[in-house]
Formats: structure tokens, sequence, C-alpha cells
């Protein structure tokens, strides 16, 4: 279903909703133009005509700066006029207050929204009603998915591990409420990554892990062992209800990820983190700030990733 | 159509070139067939000291038919591995038609920075231009009917020659 309607009839990517179910062929394309733009990034000029006379609608929905920020330099990098708009969801009923919204801001001549919501489904919902010449890149919708987080993580391996056929990967975490992670997982797969591993508390783990192809490990040491990737995750206490955990600092001592710990991971593992980080919770400053951390590298190649994605569903028009 | 034998016309472009390049210049061939022809032409190049630096250029994020085509598959980096200002460039294509590329290329190279001087090396005009954009160095000219497309390819070996014949 997200497949129809990601996709034109001629297999051009039109929206980005989901890495779920989207071809290697695609994937592969986009982290390809991606390094194109990297390259753009690095001249004094860093500006590409190819969105000039676009406009560019960041709805946000839900709390971002890096996401955000991000999309909103990738789209001025490619010539577009970009708007920003802060909505609060919580305001008003859900559903048609969204496609109303949606709705007033086609006509003001959007040609492309970046969607960022709390509820998942909201970008694909839009993408279901949006005239045929608007594209729609999904920002993160609740629990579900995150792709261009996915994407640029996976640009982020190839650029450091060439590519994915001989990687053991790790993601660390609260898998459980993480939208990146199943972003990462459907990637990863996708691209040929044999060995997947997901460490994480039991109550911190989706029921329907075991079927999407991973290795379950719950003891930080043993699931980290010969990994050449390391991907933490956030724990993202704003979306916890309940009592998941003890406490911050019990989780630390479990599961964060310090020095000593790393060290059962390759000697050249590199360590991933998607942002913002909650230092002394799920990852040791040491180990962020250390010689293996790419985490800022992330956000770079992140700009080039996210106007890769732009570049090719906004060309894919006819 | 008997077609001649690509390298041979490398030799008189190279020889035409040749005497009009000194160490300041930038040698950049247009993605693919003009990185092709740039090569070819530089191993013929009496040497130089230094050399003139090279560049390669992927002229997709500036093509004209984007909104109508979208991306062009198979992006490749750009590479400008030196200063561009003040530079005598020489742009390399394999063949030259509508100028479209041309003009997509001279709008990428003043986003590096402002150029002394750019000339344009092709191994073919077929004739058929769009815009006000003309070679200075020419290795054939042809007069080719539009339904009809001639490419320079590169095989395993790095042996060059042409493909011509109706557009498919």
């Amino acid at each position: 279903m997200a497949q129809n309607l990601q996709l034109t009839s001629d297999g051009r990517l039109r929206h980005l909703l989901t890495l779920d179910g989207l071809p290697k062929r695609i994937l592969t394309e986009i982290l390809d133009t991606a390094q194109s733009f990297v390259s753009v990034g690095e001249r004094d000029v860093k500006k590409v005509p190819l969105l000039r006379g676009k406009a560019v609608f960041n709805v946000f929905f839900e709390n971002s700066t890096r996401t955000r920020t991000t999309f909103e330099i990738a789209a001025k990098r490619l010539s577009a006029d970009v708007v920003n708009l802060n909505v609060n969801a919580s305001s008003q009923s859900k559903g048609e207050t969204l496609l109303d919204t949606v709705s007033n801001l086609s006509a003001m001549l959007a040609d492309m929204f970046v969607v960022r919501h709390s509820a998942a489904g909201a970008a694909h919902l839009i993408a279901r009603h949006v005239a045929p010449h608007i594209h729609v890149i999904n920002a993160g919708d609740g629990r579900s998915a995150h792709p261009t987080q996915g994407l640029l993580d996976m640009y982020t391996i190839r650029h450091y591990k060439g590519d994915f056929h001989n990687l053991r990967v790790a993601i660390v975490g609260d898998v459980l409420h993480s939208r990146v992670a199943r972003s990462q997982i459907h990637a990863l797969t996708t691209l040929g990554c044999p060995e997947v591993r997901v460490i994480a508390p039991r109550t911190l783990l989706p029921r329907d892990v075991s079927g999407m192809g991973v290795h379950v490990f719950h003891k930080l040491e043993e699931g980290l062992k010969d990994v050449d990737v390391v991907m933490m995750l956030r724990l993202q206490n704003e979306r916890m209800q309940g009592a998941r955990l003890p406490s911050a600092g019990e989780y630390y001592k479990h599961w964060g990820l310090t020095p000593e710990k790393l060290k059962h991971a390759r000697p050249d593992a590199i360590v991933m983190h998607p942002g913002p980080m909650n230092r002394g919770v799920e990852i040791d400053s040491e180990v962020a700030d250390g010689q293996q951390s790419v985490i800022l590298p992330q956000v770079t190649f992140g700009i080039a990733v996210r106007m890769a994605v732009m570049s090719l569903v906004a060309g894919a028009n006819s | 159509m008997n077609l001649p034998d690509p390298n041979a016309l490398i030799d008189a472009l190279a020889a035409q070139l040749a005497p009009t390049l000194s160490p300041d210049c930038a040698l950049i061939g247009i993605h693919t067939g003009g990185v092709w022809l740039r090569d070819a032409v530089v191993a013929r190049l009496p040497l130089m000291s230094p050399m003139p630096v090279l560049g390669e250029l992927d002229v997709s994020f500036y093509r004209d038919d984007y909104a109508q085509s979208g991306l062009h598959a198979e992006v490749q980096p750009s590479v400008i591995p030196f200063e561009i200002e003040g530079r005598h460039v020489v742009l390399f294509d394999d063949v030259l038609y509508t100028g479209r590329t041309v003009r997509a290329a001279l709008n990428l190279l003043f986003d590096y920075g402002r150029p002394a001087s750019i000339r344009l090396a092709v191994l073919v005009d077929r004739g058929g231009r769009e815009l006000p954009i003309g070679a200075d160095f020419v290795g054939l000219k042809l007069d080719l009917p539009a339904t009809e497309h001639i490419d320079l390819l590169r095989d395993a070996t790095g042996a060059l020659r042409f493909v011509h014949g109706p557009w498919e």
C-alpha cells in the first residue's frame, strides 16, 4: 500500500514515507545521489539550482531541531523557497485538522511537504490527499518511521565501511519507542547486511521484533561482541507510559555505552547516535566524543541525503 | 555512414591543443564521454612542468530538463581539486549538439569560482545548436539529422569507438 503511494507507475520515488518495502534500487540511488551532494557541500557556493522556484513547507506537528534545520538547509541548498511551520497538534482534533492544514498550505502553492507528526501514518494520510504534483517526505511519524534518518545512517555506514555485505550491526536501546530503529532495520536488511542485532531490555522491545529478521540480545556485552557498527538509540522518556525502567542511573549501569563495554566490539567499530543524546544515560561522554564516534559526521551527511531525497522526488513528475 | 577512428581524431585534436596550453590551464572533462576524451588527449600531450591540473564535472544538478525528466540516473560527484580562480580552462565533451550540456557545465563551473577563460574542445560537432555556443577545438564536423545519435564508448580495455544509429 505504501509502495503504491511512494512510487510512480514507472517505479520512481514520488513520496518518501517509509523504508519498509522500498526496493534496494531506490535506496542505492538515494545514497549514490547523496554522495554527489556531499561534494557540493564542500564548495564555496553550496547551492545548486534544481528546485529554483519551488516552495518547500516544513510542517512540524512535533518538536525537532536537528531534523527541521537540516531539511531547511537541504531545501535552501537546492535553491527552493522554504517555509517553516511549527503546528501544535494538541490544540485541535487530529485527522480532519491535519488535512485542512495541508489544504490551506497547498492553496499557498506548496510543491513539497516535509512532515513530522506524533501520530503514525500522518505523512501517508497527507500523501493520499495532495494533488499529483505535490511531494511528501516523512520526517518522523509516531513510532512508525523516520526514513531520512535511516538513510543518513546507511550513508554513514557505507562511508566508513564501504558496503554492507560483511557487516555485523548492533542497534542498542529503546527499540520499542523508536521509529529510527524500524527504519534502520528495514534499510539494513534491504541493503544486504547479513547480521543485524538488536540489544535491549525486554521491556523496551516491541513484541513483533523477532519477525523483523534480527538477532535479539538482552545483555549489552554479549550483543556488542565483534560488531562493526554500534547504532545507539535515544532513551525516549517523553514517549514512555508507566514504569518500564527503574531509573536513568540504573539504565546507564546496564545499557549505557561506556568505553569498557565498547571494547567488546571490533576495535575499528564506529559508534552512531541519531541525537539528541542523553549523555550519561544511553551513552557515556567519553564514547560520544571519542575516536570511534561518527555522530557529528552523521549530521553533515544528513543534509546531503535530504538533498538527494528532495531532488529525486521533485523530479518524479512525469 | 563510415565513421573515422576516434584515435586519429584525438591525435589531431591533441596536436591543435598542445601549443595553446600552459601550466596555469585546467583540463576539465564533462561526464562521461568528456572525461574519456580528456584522458585520451592528456595521454598524447608533450610533457610540461608542471602539467595542467585535471578536473571532472557532472552537470546533472544543472540540467535544464530536470522539470521534465527528473534527476539523471547515476549522478557522479564533480571533482575540481584546485582553485578555479584565474585558471585558463579547457572543457572537454565527446559530442557537441544542442549546447545545453555546455550551458549547464558553464554554470556549474562558475559555482567553483571565476576562471580567467574557458575554451571548449569536442570530438564531434554534429550541428543542431539550440544555444549560442560554439567549440574552439573540433575533431570532426558532421551534419547528423535529429533522428540519429552518435556517442563515444570506452570498452573494458580502454579502447575508444563511436556508436552511431537511430535514437532508441
